[in-house]
């Protein structure tokens, strides 16, 4: 008994102790169970919220440009590309090295990605390779475990069949910077680009559409458990040009190598056909960012390839405005149809001695004949007789140096001067600034595509507005109607006094501009030249045989030419200006012969009839409201 | 005869009636509160519904009571006898469990008997501390210094542990060791071999640590700096503590926990059960079940204490000690406190074979409860 006493006794003191030994254990927990969830509690507590709810954005694919007959003008490709969400690897550089073990990445690659993965947050994915071929993403595909957070998508990218000859018009489109994420969650996803220029940029919100946005609830490994709040995204909506990408094509050539640009409108509603730029640009370089060599290239030409010349250059008229001043002058009563000036070559007022551009005057002529022959002093006397003020008002009754309300950003409305500009100048206004003004010099800034619209406007009498649109989401827009334009209200008379004149210049012997007589059989061509001094000539060169031939290209002055056709049922008109291109006659004078002539064989107005809805869409679901007004 | 020994031969043959009420129904009542702690916990990782896991669970803890309360009605003696063969059939399914049994997160425990899956090495805890405590029973103090009949119990000590290092289970093999550790040491085994085996272990670890499998030695890496690794092996601590310190004290309500019903809490239904308790039911709650664990631990350190034979002394210690190893490892491994080892909370994780090997020892241990005064060979030497 003693031994089993002994051996009971040793049982209870080690059990004893295995038991506080437990006690003590457990206590250790308790405790260490208390600095995890109370003390550390909050941090932890927040690391759990991040942990759950994640906001996903799912992109609306942009709309679509297309021309007046459903041809693509700006268009989205597919584009397979790898994509990093920095949220799920824990070391982005790490699956990057591994990324680029199966496909080479460029240093300045590697630089872009990792700046974007810092501007972005966590969740939005990154673009680390556009453009895959099969082959590198069956690369990808395989080692897909060594590549935590890369995934492969297919998105879109922005593309430019008719590339540099629509590029002004259609604009580009470029990567969002940060101020636009801000204001549109949406750009942040990767490959996504704003309107930047154009169309492109005029219309951005309708044609990118709204990104539709889910709250989703995910589990440890991104994988989604439920969405929690959905709200619908709205697609990009196609938009339908006037343009006719065949005229555009062809005005463009027309223009050679001059730096130049015309337009070209339906005069009877003021639909843009052609609108053509040149030296032009290519749109698409801007997709992914211009390099700095590029951009230098293109800022230190002179010959300006970024710049839409057609709607922000500015030149002074010079003889185009001449039936701007005759009608003025016709409304004022400062003059009659048939009233004879003389010219001698000359008109003195004062002391100041205006020069007629024929040194010899042209005697005795009515208006029309003034304006056949462009007599100087002919208009230097009637905007002498209408006053300044007169003359603004009508070429603003003409669309000349006002806003026009046409669909493109950038546009420059001008400068038609009034006796208030100048005096809110703190200059006086001279007699000897009207009379310049009489030939379409002075401080006249206009844009060949106002001076398009002053020739619409002068073959239909009607009030036209200059426009790119003819469809938004296949909804007709308004505008397509020659009643949808209210009249100008003038004497159809002093219109076909004027108009008569046009004819004459260009289908009368003797007129400034027989060289842009039409060959086509049976239809005529209304028209007027202008070629404006860049630099005042002085009297010494005038004394010594001054030919503008000589000067330096950019001293040269420009030459430029309006027009319309047919004479008697006018349907196009245009404005070409040759930058540095001499007399308008000569040099303006043919290019917009050979554009009349194209658009008259082409005709996309009379041609057939652009359909009223467009054929195929990419936005299926887009509003089906009736397309007519 | 002394009347002590006349009363433990008059009691060694009561009736049915007399088991029953020599069973603590107190120590039952205190399984039931547990296994309601595991229904309520896995009614919320089931997503807030009694599938797929709570309503199996309380069926199978209600099969497991039945099981108890049957082999606590069983002899003790009768145990006794068992437990030599029940350590050598748990060795041969071992044994077969390394050649046939099928892999399940890269391990070979499990093995298909009777429509279930069962860890061999579950039952192997049991069958080793029963056939311990047959060979220490009648050990006198002076035979325990004979360092000869030591060696056997050593060797059935160490079979078992190297059989499941090799399924690899690292885990349940420490939990092995320290249980006959335990035995050994409430038999009596001097304190300076005591010392002598902690030596010997401190020297042979770092050499036993290089034939680790790589994913042990990084458990064991992950163990010293789980942020090293957040997505790989340190992935399941770090997200266990941001469920837990989410609860804060009081927790953030049943069936609100965000981090367990998100799946960001891996095997939440099993191992990392007592996170989602403590994420719904703050410090507070999990305070509450780690008492509740505490008294089931110290309960069968009672039981222990009133047997009046060394088998049954011996079992219910080693018994007791095999589930506070089970909860210490599970919830300091869900704290990060330990390196994480497939160790399940018992009676409130999901699992099958492990609860009813569980309720199998509590069995025992009960049998232990009613049989505490019979006469069971005391006093004497093995011949």
């Amino acid at each position: 008994m003693k031994r089993e006493l002994k051996r009971t006794g040793v049982f209870t003191r080690r059990a004893l102790l295995l038991a506080a030994g437990q006690l003590g254990a457990l206590g250790v927990l308790a405790t260490r169970l208390y600095q995890v969830q109370v003390i550390d509690g909050a941090r932890y507590a927040t690391l759990a919220k991040t942990n759950r709810i994640s906001e996903r954005l799912m992109a609306a694919p942009r709309g679509r440009l297309l021309d007046r007959f459903g041809v693509t003008l700006a268009g989205n490709r597919s584009n397979w590309r790898a994509l990093l969400v920095a949220e799920q690897t824990e070391n982005v550089d790490g699956t990057l090295d591994n990324f680029a073990r199966l496909v080479p990445l460029a240093d300045h690659e590697r630089v872009r990605i990792g700046r974007e993965v810092r501007r972005h947050r966590r969740f939005i994915p990154v673009v680390v390779r556009d453009f895959l071929d099969w082959e590198d993403m069956a690369r990808i595909e395989v080692n897909a475990p060594d590549l935590p957070g890369i995934l492969i998508d297919v998105g879109t990218t922005r593309e430019y069949p008719f590339d540099s000859i629509l590029a002004h018009v259609i604009g580009y489109v470029a990567p969002p910077n940060e101020e636009d994420v801000v204001e549109d969650p949406m750009l942040a996803l990767p490959g996504l680009r704003i309107g930047r220029a154009g169309v492109e940029k005029y219309y951005d919100l309708t044609l990118r559409g709204r990104a539709g946005v889910a709250q989703l609830e995910v589990n440890s490994v991104g994988r989604v458990v439920r969405e929690l709040d959905r709200q619908e995204g709205v697609q990009g909506q196609d938009i339908g040009l006037t343009i006719d990408s065949e005229l555009q094509k062809s005005v463009l050539a027309r223009l050679g190598d001059e730096s130049a640009s015309a337009v070209v409108m339906d005069c009877r509603n003021g639909e843009v056909l052609a609108m053509a730029t040149n030296p032009s640009f290519d749109p698409s370089l801007f997709n992914s960012g211009v390099s700095q060599a590029q951009w230098i290239e293109w800022t230190s030409n002179r010959r300006a390839p970024l710049i839409n010349k057609a709607a922000a250059g500015l030149y002074a008229p010079g003889s185009t405005f001449k039936m701007v001043v005759a009608l003025a002058g016709l409304a004022a009563h400062a003059i009659t149809q048939t009233e004879r000036l003389n010219c001698p070559g000359y008109l003195d007022i004062g002391d100041t001695r205006f020069h007629c551009w024929s040194k010899g005057g042209h005697g005795l002529l009515d208006l029309r004949g003034a304006l056949k022959n462009s007599c100087d002093v002919f208009f230097y006397e009637v905007a002498r007789r209408t006053g300044m003020d007169n003359i603004a008002a009508m070429a603003n009754r003409f669309g000349l140096g006002v806003k026009l309300d046409i669909e493109l950003p950038g546009v420059r409305q001008g400068l038609v001067p009034t006796r208030e500009w100048r005096m809110a100048q703190g200059k006086a206004w001279n007699i000897g600034d009207t009379i310049v003004h009489g030939i379409g010099q002075g401080f006249l800034q206009l844009t060949p595509l106002s001076l398009a619209v002053m020739a619409a406007r002068l073959a239909t009498g009607r009030a036209v507005q200059p426009h790119l649109t003819r469809t938004i989401g296949n909804v007709l827009q308004p505008g397509t109607r020659p009643e949808d334009w209210p009249s100008l209200d003038l004497p159809e008379r002093d219109l076909r006094a004027v108009r008569d004149g046009m004819w004459q210049v260009v289908n009368e012997p003797g007129g400034t501009a027989s060289i842009a007589r039409l060959t086509l059989a049976g239809v005529q061509l209304a028209g007027k030249t202008g070629s404006t001094q860049v630099r005042r000539v002085t009297r010494e060169q005038r004394e010594h045989g001054f030919k503008s031939e000589d000067l330096p290209w950019e001293f040269r002055p420009h030459a430029l030419f309006i027009a319309f056709a047919p004479y008697d049922v006018p349907r196009y008109a245009l404005s070409v200006v040759v930058e540095h291109g001499n007399a308008g006659a000569a040099t303006a004078g043919p290019v917009a012969r050979d554009i009349m002539t194209d658009a008259l064989t082409i005709d996309p107005v009379g041609r057939r009839e652009p359909p009223q809805r467009v054929a195929e869409s990419i936005t299926p679901g887009a509003p089906g409201r009736d397309g007519s007004r | 005869m002394s009347l002590l020994e006349r009363r433990l031969i008059r009691e060694t043959s009561f009736g049915l009636a007399g088991k029953l009420w020599r069973i603590s129904w107190t120590y039952v009542l205190l399984l039931c509160a547990l296994a309601g702690v595991g229904y309520a916990a896995l009614y919320s990782a089931g997503g807030g519904s009694s599938e797929p896991y709570a309503s199996h669970h309380i069926l199978r803890f209600a099969f497991g009571l039945v099981l108890m309360l049957s082999i606590a009605l069983v002899d003790i003696r009768f145990i006794a006898r068992l437990s030599w063969p029940a350590y050598a059939v748990s060795v041969t399914l071992l044994v077969l469990v390394l050649h046939m049994g099928h892999v399940g997160k890269g391990a070979q425990r499990w093995i298909d008997l009777a429509g279930m899956q069962w860890q061999p090495s579950e039952m192997m805890k049991i069958a080793l501390v029963m056939a311990l405590a047959s060979w220490f029973h009648k050990a006198s103090w002076e035979r325990m210094g004979n360092p000869l009949f030591l060696v056997p119990p050593a060797l059935a000590v160490a079979v078992p542990v190297v059989l499941i290092v090799k399924e690899p289970n690292l885990g349940t093999a420490v939990i092995v060791a320290a249980v006959g550790a335990a035995v050994f040491l409430a038999a009596g085994i001097r304190w300076w071999k005591v010392g002598l085996t902690a030596a010997v272990i401190g020297l042979v670890a770092p050499i036993a640590y290089g034939h680790l499998h790589d994913y042990q030695r990084a458990r064991i890496i992950t163990f010293l700096s789980p942020e090293s690794d957040p997505l790989g092996t340190g992935y399941n601590i770090i997200q266990s503590k941001i469920a837990l310190g989410s609860g804060g004290m009081w927790g953030q309500g049943f069936l609100q926990g965000t981090q367990g019903n998100l799946n960001f809490l891996p095997e939440k239904q099993t191992d990392f059960i007592f996170t989602m308790l403590g994420e719904e039911f703050g410090f507070v709650g999990g305070l509450a079940v780690l008492g509740l664990l505490a008294l089931i631990v110290l309960g069968a350190m009672g039981i222990a204490l009133r047997c009046r034979h060394q088998y049954g002394r011996l079992l219910a210690l080693g018994i007791g000690m095999n589930f506070f190893m089970y909860v210490f490892v599970n919830v300091a491994m869900v704290m990060g406190a330990i390196p994480v080892g497939g160790v399940p909370l018992p009676l409130v994780s999901h699992g099958g074979s492990a609860m009813i090997m569980v309720m199998v020892g509590f069995g025992l241990l009960m049998s232990v409860h009613v049989h505490r005064d019979v006469e069971f060979g005391e006093g004497r030497d093995n011949p």
